[in-house]
């Protein structure tokens, strides 16, 4: 079966906060709703926690630690779903069900099966 | 005996976009199908002349593709257990008319997926359904051959990875999509249309690969409304492909056009297929099945000055229904101007708001006001016009009513 990952974008916000407790039922609700396909998953703190790695002159060089996330953008990457579906049309399907679809984007991406 | 290679060519390649859709469901990859029918394709051009078309040459190429396909898998050799699952495509029983219909429809929907960037459907569109070759694709398209074969490959490459499935949409998202295989198509015919004469002829055919795709969709889903007003559009617009553009390749106003020179049989074909589009869709038409309505009073017209402006004016109201774009509100407004005089539709063109950037709007602008006699506002819109961008021949003729005023 083919698995996919959704990855949501969206505003820059910090989960566990009372405020986004409304939202945290709604994505609740998603992940009830389509427990038959998602195989995972995990919400994000946000990009004020991210911390980039680089390291520097090739394989075995230093270490370059930068405060951040990789790309500065409007909506930030705040978290993701592991999803198994039989074709893209239904990963669509699932994706647009998820409330970062209206509160921000999602993009699917399919997973390379080694 | 040239005349039998060209019918076999023509045979050949009508059947071979039916051929392929069947090879991509059978082996589950474009590209492997694309080799396989190509490699077929060949062999009917080399012996069919010679030899004679067999009784069914759709089971023919059908079968030699096929066999083409387990061998290059055999050649290929990689992935275990492939070669003996593609054995088990061979089989001699020709396909059922129905199966080589969903297998088109399938091929239709996949090349014209959502998922896929526009130009990327277009593209897959004619080479896979229009059986262009890369070379073609990108000559017709204006786009290096290299271009076009990174374009093509990275949209196979999204197909196969992203698991975009081989399948005719359901009921309920029916719509949705066909409306962007409609789009697609429309797209090729205007690339084509907007060419001209003195261009590539390769880019001018673009028109008659957008007709043939609007066909092949009307024999597969005769009862669709947007499929007959897409055909029925084209048709009728294609209908002055000979009066449109004097021997310079200048384009030559509707009001000055040779109507002789229009084409009756498509003018004939597109107004009976535009009438079996509306009367499929009385609750909520068709926007390109009132596109071709309005396109067949122009066409059902002796005479410009005897068009049925009232009518194109309620046509273009029935539009704003489905399809309310300042574009639309554009084209409606010089409706008006013809049936009530330049300054009722100048009235209207002055109340589109969003316009600004587009050429057309200040075209219409200055022609109004040159008919009004208002000179120097016309010569501020005609300069307006052309600065916002218009393709050569245009600007030539707007060059030409500035220099009457």
């Amino acid at each position: 079966m083919p698995t996919y990952i959704a990855f949501t974008y969206t505003p820059d916000v910090d989960w566990t906060r009372p405020e986004y407790g409304q939202e945290m039922k709604e994505y609740q609700e998603f992940g009830e709703a389509a427990e038959a396909v998602i195989k995972g998953g995990h919400a994000l703190y946000p990009t004020a926690t991210a911390t980039t790695v680089r390291v520097q002159g090739g394989k075995g060089g230093d270490a370059i630690t930068s405060d951040g996330p990789y790309a500065e953008t409007k909506e930030a990457l705040t978290g993701y779903y592991v999803l198994e579906c039989a074709d893209l049309d239904e990963a669509v399907a699932v994706a647009a069900k998820i409330p970062a679809a209206w509160n921000g984007a999602v993009e699917v991406r399919p997973v390379i099966q080694f | 005996m040239p005349g039998a290679g060209d019918a076999v060519a023509r045979l050949v390649r009508e059947e071979g976009t039916r051929v392929l859709a069947t090879l991509v469901r059978v082996t589950g990859g474009i590209d492997l199908a694309q080799d396989a029918v190509q490699d077929a394709v060949v062999r009917a051009l080399e012996t069919w002349p010679r030899d004679g078309v067999p009784d069914n040459p759709r089971a023919w190429l059908v079968v030699t593709a096929k066999n083409r396909a387990v061998d290059l898998i055999r050649r290929e050799n990689r992935r275990a257990g492939k070669e003996a699952e593609a054995m088990t495509w061979i089989d001699p029983a020709p396909e059922p008319p129905e199966v080589v219909r969903d297998d088109l429809l399938r091929l239709v929907f996949t090349c014209c997926h959502p998922a896929l960037n526009l130009e990327a459907q277009v593209a897959l569109a004619l080479r896979t359904l229009g059986g262009l070759s890369t070379a073609e694709v990108a000559r017709a398209l204006l786009v290096p051959e290299a271009t076009m074969a990174k374009r093509l490959t990275r949209a196979k490459q999204k197909i196969a990875q992203a698991r975009i499935p081989y399948r005719v949409p359901a009921a309920e998202e029916l719509p949705a999509r066909l409306s962007g295989v409609a789009a697609t198509v429309y797209l090729i015919f205007n690339e084509g249309y907007a060419a001209g004469a003195g261009a590539d002829l390769v880019r001018v055919a673009l028109t008659r690969e957008a007709v043939r795709l609007a066909r092949l969709l009307a024999e597969l889903m005769p009862d669709e409304p947007t499929v007959l007003g897409l055909l029925a559009l084209m048709l009728l617009h294609d209908s002055r492909r000979e009066a449109r553009l004097d021997g310079e390749g200048r384009p030559v106003l509707l009001a000055d056009q040779d109507r002789e020179r229009w084409n009756p049989e498509a003018i004939k074909e597109g107004v009976g297929l535009a009438g079996a589009a509306l009367r499929r869709s009385p609750g909520r038409p068709d926007p390109y099945a009132v596109q071709a309505a309005i396109a067949a009073c122009h066409a059902l017209a002796p005479s410009y000055a005897e068009t049925a402006w009232d009518a194109i004016v309620s046509w273009y109201d029935v539009l704003l229904t489905v399809q309310d774009t300042p574009v639309v509100r554009l084209n409606r407004a010089v409706a008006v101007g013809e049936r009530d005089g330049p300054a009722a539709g100048l009235a209207l063109v002055d109340e589109i708001p969003g316009l600004d950037a587009y050429p057309w709007w200040h075209a219409t602008r200055a022609e109004l006001l040159h008919r009004l006699g208002r000179a120097e506002e016309a010569r501020a819109a005609y300069g307006r016009a052309l600065d916002a961008g218009m393709s050569d021949p245009q600007a030539r003729h707007l060059r030409g009513r500035l220099g009457q005023l």
